[in-house]
Formats: structure tokens, C-alpha cells, sequence
């Protein structure tokens, strides 16, 4: 089964290509269908690889793929490999599985659309461009991936081209992360003329052999490389272009915009974490940063009045989570919470789809309310992915996983209280603004009347990712409800066994059991009828106004990158060298002109001429 | 003799065209395409075989290198000759210039209605000025093709053009012609100094190799021929004969203009201005990485300015021959391969956007981007692969031009971390003007039903040939690296070895 591997992502590859060439020419329903099935065949292919690993793991847990040699020069060999190990086994699963479940929602929720069969073309060059990310054995080759998403990304987040806000949407997606992939470039370009290699596992070893812990170059690559993912996951500083990105369809956001892509750059660190751990200062660095994006983002989330741009919102606070784990060297807690995250906030957004299908496209929460007995299916399956976001205890999987990070940065050296204080802060917050949307939506009186049905399409993947959200979390348990390890014992060849917990840890969990809980009451007191909320959103005060534009941060780039860079087109947009060369023409005609008019041939213009030179020489000669 | 009939086959097959429009109009399009694949055939198998033999065992320039060679005495009393030499390198640009020229036959088949015959036998004879720019070991042949090449491309903008085709052909004719009758002037200060040396006049390529003359007259006369290839190229300040000549040229004459005329500036500094003068060339290394610095970002932030939608392609262009030449001037192997395959992808790549362009046109009888807007739902065809090749020549990694950069910034790196960052800096501004194109042509609203027909089979297949070779270039670079190896294996040690003062090489 292993050899299949290539399969994986050939086969939404072959789909998108087969749509992209001849979609246009297929009935709506065989697009539908090669579309799916291409991903439900690397999804059935990824699952038999899985069991095959839980029955017998590969030696030294790494299943390697050598498909061609992409290009090999004197200093510089690329292959282009597969590299499968428990951690990219783990992407690969969620990506396939939940991607399927996600193209499945797409046939109806696309249902009607204009360019249905292109939408399923981008969506399989997405899979196979994220895959191939996971997947690749090589630096450069992951970068094809990751630039490949990026595209794919632009093209989805501007699928609806007709209305130019959603292209200005999807070119500032690209764009910011553009900026960010330009020092992951820098980093690799610093990696393959330092090492002399960018095939991962070779440039991870001679980066130790060769570099001292905390040295300027381990230091600067990984640096670097963080830019590229901080841009790609949308973090503190790059977080402007994920709200703006909700301007695609909506399973779209499922998928991309908070499944999968956006959680590329904590993939990178954790397959490059050997390099990171040379790096303390960027590790330092990362859980700062976490820090600071879990609470900006979940603050920002709070009072967000479109659906969508809350749950975008909290897609960037829940990768500061798995960041800050990361920061604090906890790699397998952010790969949980990767998952988890993975599940619920699909389920979250395709809740938030089926709610839209049948509100007329309805985002804004203040429009809805009493959903509760109108769309009881949406709602137990948001009710449960906001449960899972807000981490209510025992019963939801986002709640072992963000227990799990918040343990580890109690315990990190130094500013582990702090960042743990923060983090616990930004779950309170977390909490409330899930909930407040619950209680929005669902409760009180209704305002936009609900039209339409949902068939199985919609159902089936909500019902699965409800279970996954609320079961999940089970596959890693605190040691006072069984203290499974399956993930830990996944990923461990890999990442190795976290630390393990001391005494002091019963109190640190029980804060993290509690805040959630409270967070819920904050929103049903706050919220339960929404009166209050609705007058402050109609007349905000300045801070509401500064939180619902995130902190911004968009307006400062405004004035500090783009203004200038306008500017700049302004000013040069004419090529001024272009112009001294028609001045210099001009004035060469200028000059043939006024010495033409001295040619006119009156003899006494020239008689004139001549005594004026005359009389000109000899004062000349006289007096010179 | 099967270079000389490389040369000849295109020469004869416009002097066959030109009368032939009196029996019909298509015969001439009919005979370019003849010729065209011809050569094709010809030039193709010359690798296989015992050209595979030669390709992988480098050697010293002077022997065994050559996949075939040409030898005729032409003006013996001056020391020139027809020699004409088929190295990889060479040979990888006459298969561009010859398929791009088929590319540039088969648009034309509908474009150009009048004088036909004329013009393709212009279209042929520029063509055969290439492959004799690519072929010629003499540097009075190598001019004389350089010649060759910008004539009749200047009828073919002058006659066949758009609105202003008058003044473009002029700019065009007065700075390429000005900056080849520099060349012309060092090449005979470079056999004249090399007679002074020895007592033997020639042109010989590989003998005045050895002349290698270094201080102020070594660089006086390089200088001589950077400035015409850097006119040529274009780089940053001498560019400014390329966005009107491209603006006003009929498609198939930018298609030739962007995907070969431009990649013989490319061929000239890697064959010419670099091995000849590398002390010299050493010397200015650092202004012209700075020229190429500064062409990628005024390239780039001027191609985002303009309305006019080819105008854009052209400033784009700019920007991707920075990257060539700080490629060039990085001395790096791998830069110099990355330099072969960004010209080879970027003459793909662009040829396909032009052709687009010229279909827009042809279409809307526009090029001004505020006109257009929405043409994906008149002309989905047309916008897909518009936007493909657009994402192509934005460097997207996996497609061919990204492998030309990756390398090239590579290469430089190595050399100077600086300017690799500021270069792979450009590829910012590269994307804003890129995706900008993109949502002013064919994204927005279609503000009205055009009624315009998509992208019929002959174009839909023109368009599909040069993706897929974008796209093979982009995940299998390898046979082309192979290939160009041994001559940049030669050009190259010949730099380093001669950098040090004093070294003499006999031939």
C-alpha cells in the first residue's frame, strides 16, 4: 500500500486537471464527481497507509518516495521526493479526509454557481498543492507547495470576480503573504549556500554538526523561515489578509483559510524544528508573538458582526495557540491542537455555510437570531463546534488540546507563567465571543426568514465533523481520564515525550477547566437576548471602532507600504528616462527650427547678419 | 554543412514567399510554416546521437565541444570567414527562436491580411538573423547577423504596426543600430589590437579569445559591447526603445521582439562581453548588477502603472532581464543556468502573452486595460490561460520561470547576499503587477456584452503547446541544464582563470 503514496496528491491533481482543461464541457454533476472522488481516492489511499503504519510502523517511522530528480547541478540537487513520517502522516490524513468532507459540502453549497467546474479545479490543485507541502522532502520543493497553496488561495478567495471587493480581497491575500514568502526565499537561499543542501533531513543534520546552539546563523535562517509561516498563518504581523480572505465561499474558508493552509506555517517550524531548537532567541520570538496574536485576534473577534470574519478572527487567535506551543518547544501539543483545531473549525465554518444557504446569504449575526428550531442540525453542529473552540471541558476535543498547550507554557522556562497568563486570558475571550455568537444566532427573536432545504451533501460532513469534535480529543487524555497518548505516541520517533507533569500541574488545569466556563456565562449574560450588543454595534465608541478594524493595522500599511508604493507609480509611471530622450529630440527641433528661420533668404537680413559678425570680430580684436 | 543550411533554408524560404502573395495570400503563410518546421527537423536531431557523446564529456573551447561546425573563407585578406559553431547553448536558443517563430507564423495567419508575402519574408529573414547571431564564431558574421536580424524586424513594425508604428520603428531602428555601430567599433579595435599583438588580422571568435586586452582600452572596448547587449537586453536606462516598440509592433513581431530579439543580448553577454574582456568584465561586474538591480524594480513599478495592457507585458520584461543580467555578471554557474532557463522560459512565457494581448486586441480592437475588465465571462478560454501564463512569468514556483529565477538568485547569493535579497525583493512589486493585470482585464465586471467569440482550436492549441512547455519546464529543468552545461562549463573558467592579470592561453 505504501507504494501508493505518489497517489496522494497525483490524484487531486489529475482531477484539476482534468477540470481545468475540459470542465467547461462537462454536465455540473461529473465535475462534482471527479472533483470529490479525486480527493476521496488520496483520502482512502491516505487511510490504508495510516492502518498499515498503526499495524506496522516503516523502520525508524519514515516512508520515503523518490519520484525524479527535479534538478541536479554542481553545489545544488533537488529531488522531487515524497518524505512521509508521522507528522506529515498526520497533515496528510486531516487534509484528505477533511478536504473530501469539505468538496462533498461544495456540490450543494456551489450548486447553480457560475464556473462550478473551476471552482472544483482550484479546489483539487489545492489539495495537491498542500499535499505536495506536507509531503515534500525537500525545501524548495515544499516552497512549490506552499507558493502552489498561495496561488490556489488567490484564485479561490477571488472566485466570485465579477465584484471587484473580493478581487481586492484575494490580491491582498497574496500580496501579504508574497511579502512574508520573500524572507522564507531569503532563508532558504541562506540555507543552500550555508549547508549546501536543502533536502530537509541532510541540511537538519549538517545544521547541527555545523552550527552551535543560539549561533548568528541558525538563528537568522530560522528567523527567516518564521516570516514565511507567520505571513502564511496569518500572525502577528501579517494577520490583516485572513478576514478579508473570508470574501470566497465559504467552504472554501473551511478548507483553506482555516483547516489547512493557514496552519502551513506551523508545519514548517515543526518540520524544521531541529533547526529551531538551534534558535532560541526565535523560539523567544515565536511565543512573544503568540502572545501578543492570541489576544489582538480574540479581542478583534469579540466584536466582529459578520459571522464569518469572527470565526477568521479566531482561526488566527487558535494558530497563536499552536504557535505558542511551539515557542515553548511543545511540538506534539501544537500538532494536537493542529487537529482538533482542524476539525472543529471546519465544522464551524460549513455550519456557518449552511446557515448562509439558507439566509439568502446572510452573514451578518445581528440579521439572524432564533435559528435554534429553524435549523436544528446547523445549530447543534455550531453549538458543538463552538463548544470545541471555546474548549468546554471533557466534553469537547478543543478542550484536551488547548489544555494540553496551556500545561506546557506553565512550564517553560523563564516567561512560562506569563505567556500562560496570556494564554488563558485569550480562552476567557475565546469563550465569550464563541458563545456570543451562539446566542445571537440561535437565541432570541429571528429577523431574516429561512428558506430553502438541505440535502445530504450538507448533512453527512456536518454530522461527521461533529462527531470528529466531539470525540477526538479523546485520542489524548489528561492522566485522570485514562491518559491516552495515541498522538504523543504517533508523533513521538519524530518530536520526542514532552516533559513529563508535576504536582503543581492540578491547579494550572483546573484554571484552564474553569475560564471557558466562565467565558460561557459572560456571553449568556451579556448576550442571552443580544439587545445590548445590537445598540453598541449601531453606535460604536472609538475602542469598538479600533477593535473591529483589528488594532489597524490595515490602515497603517496603508499609509506606511502602500501610499508610498503609489507614489512611487505615480511619479515614474511616464518613464522619465523616456522623457529626458524626447526632450533632448525636442530640443534638437527645436534648435533646427531657429536656425531654420535664419535661412529665409532676404539679402539684406543676411547684409545685417554679416555686418554684426564684422563689427562683432573687431571689437573683438581691439579690445580683447 | 548543416549550418550553413540552418542559415540558408530560412533565407531562401523569404525569398520564396515574398512573390507568392500574387497566386494567394495564405501560400506565404503556408511556405513560412514549410520553412519553419524544416529547420525544425533539422535543428532538432542534432543532440541525439553523437551530439549526446560531446554533450556529456566537456572540453576545452576550441575542440570537440561543438555539436557540429562550419568553416568557409568569405574575405580572407581581412581575415574574416563564415564560421558558424553549435554548442548547447546555442543550440537551445535556435529551437526557441525556431518554435517561437512558428508560433509567431501561425498568429499571423489571420492578424496580417495585407502584403503577406512581405511580411513573412521579413518574419523569416529576422529569424535567420538570430540563428545566425546564435551561430556566428566570427565576430564581422556575428555583426552582420546582428544586422540582419533588426532590419526587416524593422519593416515589420513600420508596415505592419499599430497607430504610432512610424516613430516606434525609428526608436527602435536609432538605438539598436546606434548601440550596434559601438560594437561594430570595438570589434575592429579588438582585431586591430590583436594584430598589433601578433601581426595576424582576424575576427576569429576563438583566437582573439586569447587577445584578452585588460586596462582602460580592454574596458573601453568592452564597453562597446555591453552597451549594445544592455540596449538590447533591455536594461535600465537604455530601455526605453522597448515599451513603444512592443506597443506598436504586430503581435507576431513582439512575440519575436520579447521571446528571441531580447535573449541575443542574453547570448551576447555570456558568449561575447564576458570571455572576451573578463578582466574587464569583472571590472564593471558591479555597476551592471546594479543596472540589472535597478531594471527589475523600475521594470516592475512602471509595468504596474500603465494602462495599456501590452505596454505593461513590455515593463515586465524589463524587470525579468534584470534578473538575467544580474545572473550574467554574478559569475556563478548555477546563476548562468538559471540565466539559460529564465531566458528560455521568460521567451515561452511572454510569446504566450503577447499572443494574448495581440487576441484582445484583435477582439476588442483595444489594448487599454480601463476598456477592458470582465472578459472571464466573454472569454474564458481566453482568461484562463491569460492568467496562467501570467502567474507563470509572476515566477510561480513549478513553472519554468521560477527554476530561472530560484537559480539565478541562488547563484548570486553566493557571490553577493545583497543584491540576491533585493532582487528576490522585486519579486514583490513582480506580483502587484501581475495580479493587477490579472483584475483589470479579465476580473471585474463585464460592463458590456461584448459578443466576441473564445479562443477557437488553432489558438486553443497554440496556447496549450506553450503551457505545457512552461509547465515541463518548470518540474523537469534537467535535459536543458544538461545541455547548456558544457558551454557554460567553458564560458566560465576562461572568466576566472583570466581574472588573474597576466594569464595567456594559446589556442
Amino acid at each position: 500500500m505504501n507504494h501508493l503514496l505518489w497517489l496522494v496528491p497525483a490524484s487531486p491533481l489529475m482531477g484539476a486537471t482534468i477540470l481545468g482543461l475540459c470542465g467547461t464541457m462537462l454536465p455540473a454533476r461529473a465535475a462534482a464527481i471527479i472533483g470529490t472522488a479525486s480527493v476521496g481516492i488520496a483520502a482512502f489511499i491516505a487511510i490504508l497507509i495510516g492502518l498499515h503504519w498503526y499495524a506496522a510502523a516503516p523502520p525508524s517511522h519514515i516512508l520515503i518516495q523518490h519520484l525524479w530528480t527535479w534538478l541536479t547541478l554542481p553545489g545544488l540537487t533537488v529531488d522531487i521526493s515524497l518524505y512521509l513520517d508521522p507528522v506529515a502522516l498526520l497533515m496528510m490524513l486531516v487534509i484528505t479526509i477533511i478536504g473530501t468532507l469539505i468538496h462533498l459540502f461544495s456540490t450543494a453549497y456551489m450548486a447553480g454557481e457560475a464556473g462550478y467546474s473551476r471552482y472544483f479545479a482550484y479546489l483539487n490543485l489545492f489539495v495537491a498543492a498542500m499535499l505536495l507541502l506536507i509531503l515534500a522532502s525537500d525545501l524548495l520543493v515544499l516552497f512549490v507547495g506552499w507558493e502552489g497553496v498561495g496561488v490556489c488561495s488567490y484564485l479561490l478567495v477571488g472566485f466570485w470576480f465579477q465584484d471587484a471587493a473580493n478581487g481586492y480581497a484575494a490580491r491582498k491575500s497574496f500580496i501579504v503573504t508574497r511579502i512574508a514568502d520573500i524572507a522564507m526565499l531569503a532563508g532558504i537561499l541562506l540555507l543552500a549556500v550555508k549547508l549546501g543542501t536543502l533536502s530537509i533531513q541532510p541540511m537538519l543534520a549538517r545544521a547541527t554538526e555545523l552550527w552551535p546552539h543560539g549561533g548568528a546563523w541558525p538563528t537568522l535562517a530560522a528567523g527567516l523561515l518564521l516570516i514565511g509561516g507567520l505571513g502564511k498563518s496569518a500572525q502577528f504581523p501579517f494577520q490583516t489578509w485572513l478576514p478579508d480572505a473570508m470574501a470566497g465561499p465559504t467552504p472554501v474558508s473551511a478548507l483553506i483559510h482555516a483547516a489547512t493552509m493557514v496552519t502551513a506555517g506551523v508545519y514548517l517550524v515543526v518540520r524544521l524544528h531541529v533547526l529551531y531548537l538551534l534558535a532560541p532567541d526565535v523560539l523567544l520570538a515565536i511565543s512573544i508573538g503568540a502572545g501578543i496574536t492570541i489576544l489582538l485576534a480574540a479581542l478583534a473577534a469579540l466584536v466582529q458582526s459578520d459571522i464569518k470574519r469572527v470565526l477568521a478572527y479566531s482561526t488566527i487567535s487558535q494558530i497563536g495557540y499552536m504557535f505558542l506551543a511551539l515557542g515553548v518547544g511543545a511540538w506534539s501539543a501544537g500538532m494536537f491542537h493542529f487537529l482538533t483545531h482542524a476539525v472543529f473549525k471546519a465544522l464551524l465554518f460549513l455550519s456557518a455555510g449552511a446557515i448562509a444557504m439558507r439566509l439568502d446569504h446572510e452573514q451578518d449575526i445581528f440579521k439572524m437570531g432564533g435559528l435554534r428550531t429553524s435549523l436544528p442540525l446547523a445549530f447543534w453542529s455550531f453549538l458543538i463546534g463552538a463548544a470545541s473552540l471555546a474548549a468546554v471541558p471533557i466534553i469537547s476535543a478543543g478542550s484536551f488540546s488547548k489544555e494540553m498547550i496551556l500545561g506546557a507554557v506553565w512550564f517553560a522556562p523563564g516567561i512560562g507563567p506569563g505567556l500562560w497568563a496570556a494564554g488563558l486570558l485569550g480562552a476567557l475571550i475565546t469563550a465569550t465571543y464563541s458563545f456570543r455568537v451562539v446566542f445571537l444566532v440561535f437565541f432570541g427573536p429571528a429577523h431574516t426568514p429561512v428558506t430553502g432545504r438541505s440535502g445530504a451533501p450538507i448533512a453527512v460532513p456536518l454530522v461527521l465533523l461533529a462527531a470528529g469534535s466531539l470525540l477526538i480529543g479523546w485520542l489524548e487524555t489528561p492522566s485522570f481520564l485514562g491518559g491516552d497518548r495515541l498522538v504523543m505516541t504517533l508523533l513521538h520517533p519524530v518530536l520526542g515525550s514532552p516533559a513529563p507533569r508535576s504536582a503543581l500541574a492540578i491547579l494550572v488545569e483546573a484554571a484552564g477547566y474553569i475560564v471557558p466556563l466562565l467565558g460561557i456565562a459572560i456571553a449568556y449574560t451579556l448576550y442571552r437576548n443580544g439587545h445590548w450588543q445590537r445598540v453598541a454595534a449601531a453606535e460604536p465608541g472609538a475602542l469598538r471602532r479600533l477593535l473591529r478594524t483589528g488594532f489597524g493595522f490595515d490602515a497603517l500599511y496603508e499609509a506606511l507600504l502602500v501610499r508610498p508604493f503609489m507614489a512611487l507609480v505615480r511619479a515614474l509611471r511616464h518613464d522619465p528616462v523616456d522623457h529626458v530622450v524626447t526632450l533632448i529630440s525636442a530640443a534638437t527641433l527645436q534648435l533646427h527650427h531657429t536656425l531654420r528661420r535664419s535661412q529665409i533668404g532676404q539679402i539684406r537680413r543676411y547684409a545685417a547678419w554679416l555686418m554684426a559678425g564684422s563689427i562683432a570680430t573687431i571689437a573683438l580684436l581691439v579690445f580683447a | 554543412m548543416i549550418l550553413a543550411w540552418l542559415l540558408i533554408i530560412p533565407l531562401l524560404g523569404g525569398l520564396l514567399a515574398w512573390p507568392a502573395d500574387r497566386i494567394t495570400p495564405m501560400l506565404p503563410r503556408a511556405i513560412s510554416l514549410a520553412t519553419l518546421l524544416l529547420e525544425l527537423g533539422l535543428i532538432l536531431p542534432l543532440v541525439h546521437g553523437s551530439g549526446a557523446a560531446i554533450l556529456s564529456a566537456p572540453s576545452p573551447i576550441t575542440s570537440g565541444r561543438w555539436l557540429a561546425t562550419f568553416d568557409a573563407s568569405w574575405i580572407p585578406t581581412l581575415g574574416i570567414s563564415i564560421r558558424l559553431d553549435l554548442d548547447g547553448l546555442s543550440w537551445l536558443l535556435i529551437v526557441l527562436t525556431t518554435i517561437i517563430g512558428l508560433f509567431a507564423v501561425i498568429v499571423s495567419w489571420r492578424e496580417i491580411d495585407h502584403s503577406t508575402g512581405f511580411f513573412h519574408a521579413n518574419l523569416l529573414w529576422s529569424l535567420a538573423g538570430s540563428i545566425g547571431v546564435f551561430l556566428a564564431l566570427d565576430l564581422f558574421l556575428f555583426f552582420f547577423f546582428w544586422e540582419v536580424m533588426l532590419v526587416p524586424m524593422y519593416f515589420i513594425i513600420a508596415i505592419w504596426g499599430h497607430e504610432h508604428r512610424r516613430r516606434a520603428a525609428i526608436k527602435f531602428f536609432l538605438f539598436t543600430q546606434g548601440s550596434g555601430l559601438l560594437m561594430l567599433l570595438s570589434i575592429l579595435a579588438l582585431a586591430f589590437l590583436h594584430q598589433r599583438q601578433t601581426g595576424v588580422l582576424t575576427f576569429d571568435y576563438v583566437t582573439l579569445l586569447a587577445s584578452q586586452p585588460t586596462g582602460r582600452l580592454g574596458t573601453l572596448i568592452m564597453l562597446g559591447f555591453f552597451i549594445a547587449f544592455l540596449v538590447k537586453l533591455p536594461s535600465f536606462p537604455v530601455h526605453i526603445w522597448l515599451p513603444d516598440t512592443h506597443t506598436e509592433a504586430p503581435t507576431a513581431g513582439s512575440v519575436i521582439l520579447a521571446s528571441i530579439l531580447l535573449k541575443t543580448a542574453g547570448y551576447g553577454l555570456m558568449r561575447f562581453a564576458v570571455p572576451l574582456f573578463t578582466a574587464a568584465a569583472h571590472h564593471i561586474a558591479p555597476i551592471a548588477m546594479a543596472l540589472g538591480t535597478i531594471s527589475i524594480f523600475y521594470g516592475a513599478i512602471l509595468a504596474y502603472g500603465q494602462s495599456d495592457l501590452k505596454k505593461l507585458v513590455a515593463y515586465s520584461s524589463i524587470s525579468h532581464m534584470g534578473f538575467v543580467l544580474i545572473g550574467i555578471y554574478s559569475f556563478n554557474a548555477l546563476a548562468w543556468q538559471g540565466a539559460v532557463i529564465l531566458m528560455i522560459a521568460h521567451g515561452v512565457s511572454t510569446g504566450a502573452l503577447f499572443i494574448t494581448v495581440g487576441s484582445i486586441q484583435h477582439r476588442l480592437h483595444t489594448r487599454d486595460l480601463t476598456r477592458m475588465g470582465g472578459l472571464w465571462t466573454d472569454l474564458p478560454r481566453l482568461s484562463s490561460f491569460g492568467t496562467f501564463f501570467v502567474v507563470a512569468s509572476m515566477g510561480l514556483p513549478g513553472l519554468g520561470n521560477f527554476v530561472g529565477e530560484f537559480l539565478i538568485l541562488r547563484g548570486v547569493y553566493a557571490v553577493s547576499p545583497t543584491i540576491a535579497i533585493l532582487a528576490a525583493i522585486g519579486l514583490i512589486p513582480a506580483a502587484l503587477y501581475s495580479l493587477i493585470a490579472i483584475q483589470r482585464a479579465f476580473h471585474g465586471e463585464a460592463n458590456a456584452k461584448r459578443g466576441t467569440h473564445d479562443f477557437g482550436t488553432r489558438e486553443t492549441a497554440m496556447m496549450l503547446a506553450l503551457g505545457a512547455a512552461v509547465i515541463w519546464l518548470g518540474i523537469d529543468p534537467q535535459p536543458v541544464l544538461k545541455i547548456a552545461a558544457p558551454s557554460i562549463a567553458v564560458l566560465l573558467p576562461i572568466t576566472h582563470a583570466a581574472a588573474i592579470p597576466a594569464t595567456r592561453r594559446g589556442t
